[in-house]
């Protein structure tokens, strides 16, 4: 099908889009990637009267150093993810979960920005943003705010956003000494909406105890799922079979809360979200002890 | 009235300017305003692939983009794999015009295609892929080709045409 009309603007300035943000408020939609928007405007669910297009605005898709921080502008596409080598010396679960992000050709168009504010609870960057404690900057008209990956994500296709504002960057900061990832998913086939998936996060104290940890799931509620309880279990203890067991159950039966689809059970999805743990869990651990 | 923008767009090394109507997607520009009908439209949700064209030498939907979007900027569709009257940036050695691109030819001789409705998308797709990996396995192959559906082949010969372009290309 074709979108119904709307009213286009491509501002070059970010001041210019932030204008118009804040005079189409509420019926604007904010145009970056497109590769979830235009499909759902060509099957008419979405029907803005105003697309802002930021594909023009000069500066919003840097990644670049600053201070003891990432930033990483929101309009980065997502295929960079897989190649800029700032991206793995400071965040290599992005490298390793990137290419299972859609297709080469939707990673080449898509946005890292793009799909955290459109929170869909079966994407992969608000898992990524979740475990890797990323803070994000938001403009409007009168100024920014920074908000904490945790409290952004307020639900189904839900953020923190406000209407007029538009999310502009991504701070990320250094991971801890001997911290180790792992992002694993299953999907039907290479490219398709996964059925299940973990982003996990340990940092190891220097005689080889959790000292942190995140375990951050997709497609296991109505937006990014951290298991909190899970997360503690690990806390203070050595790596074992039983620990590792005994988180991996904790969290793929207590704490996500998949709904099935015309694909899988909840069932399947929580047999899924176990054996993923157990290896994602597995692989993050290995990794921080070889910086032990 | 609908809104109509001035757009200047590059495709296949030839300049178009023409006035469009910002809801007009690139696949429908490209087919209806340029008469460039190589872009086939299948799924028109970004799932099928056939629509794939290179946006500023990068694989891309281009049901899910809008024309105003590519003023500016520079596109190649299929037809612009096969060298033409004026010169092509994709043109090979050995190319001339009328014949097929290696890519195009491997197709011909390994059986890549049956009714060929999403070749033109698989071989956009393929163009920066080959690009990249030169030498391919056939894990790689088959990820790269991932993002494009077909009905007809099963696959496996396209899989062939592809290990076959990347022996003619190299």
């Amino acid at each position: 099908m074709k979108p119904a009309p709307f009213e286009y603007y491509a501002p070059d300035s970010i001041e210019q889009a932030l204008d118009f943000m804040s005079q189409y408020a509420g019926e604007a939609k904010i145009l970056a990637g497109g590769q979830s928007l235009v499909p759902a405007m060509n099957f008419r669910i979405v029907q803005p009267s105003v697309l802002i297009d930021l594909n023009r605005v000069a500066g919003l898709g840097q990644v670049r150093e600053e201070a003891s921080t990432l930033r990483i502008g929101a309009m980065t596409r997502e295929r960079e993810l897989e190649f800029n080598p700032l991206i793995s010396k400071w965040a290599p679960l992005l490298v390793e979960a990137a290419p299972h992000i859609a297709h080469p050709q939707i990673r080449n168009r898509g946005t890292i920005g793009g799909s955290i504010v459109n929170a869909d609870p079966a994407a992969e960057l608000p898992v990524l943003m979740l475990a890797l404690r990323a803070r994000l900057k938001a403009k409007n008209v009168s100024g920014e705010r920074w908000v904490e990956a945790q409290d952004f994500f307020m639900g189904m296709f839900t953020t923190a956003l406000e209407p007029d504002e538009i999310l502009v960057e991504i701070e990320l900061t250094a991971s801890p000494p001997r911290t180790g990832w792992s992002f694993m998913e299953v999907a039907p086939r290479a490219g398709d909406y996964a059925l299940m998936g973990v982003a996990a996060l340990v940092t190891l104290d220097q005689t080889g105890k959790y000292e942190q940890a995140k375990l951050v799931y997709l497609n296991a509620g109505d937006g990014p799922v951290e298991a909190k309880e899970a997360e503690k279990l690990l806390i203070g203890e050595p790596m074992s079979e039983h620990l590792i067991e005994s988180t991996a159950s904790k969290a793929s039966e207590t704490e996500i809360n998949p709904f099935g689809n015309i694909h899988t059970s909840p069932e399947f999805q929580r047999h899924l979200a176990n054996v993923l743990t157990k290896k994602a869990l597995q692989q993050a651990t290995q990794r921080a002890e070889e910086f032990l | 009235m609908p809104q109509s923008i001035s757009i200047t767009v590059t495709v296949n090394e030839r300049e178009y300017k023409r006035a469009v109507e910002p809801r007009l997607l690139l696949s429908d520009f490209l087919r209806h305003e340029l008469g460039l009908t190589g872009t086939h439209v299948g799924c028109e949700h970004g799932v099928c692939g056939a629509c794939t064209i290179l946006f500023e030498s990068e694989s891309a939907r281009s049901c899910l983009m809008f024309a105003v979007q590519a003023d500016g900027h520079n596109i190649t569709t299929v037809e612009g794999l096969v060298p033409s009257s004026s010169s092509s940036h994709l043109r090979t050695e050995g190319a001339s015009e009328g014949s097929l691109h290696p890519l195009q030819q491997a197709f011909w001789e390994a059986h890549g295609l049956q009714c060929g409705y999403c070749t033109p998308g698989i071989l956009m797709t393929l163009i920066p892929f080959l690009k990249q990996t030169p030498n391919p396995s056939e894990e790689e192959i088959r990820h790269a080709l991932s993002g494009n559906l077909c009905r007809c082949t099963g696959y496996q010969h396209i899989v062939d045409a592809v290990k076959l372009a990347a022996e003619k290309m190299k």
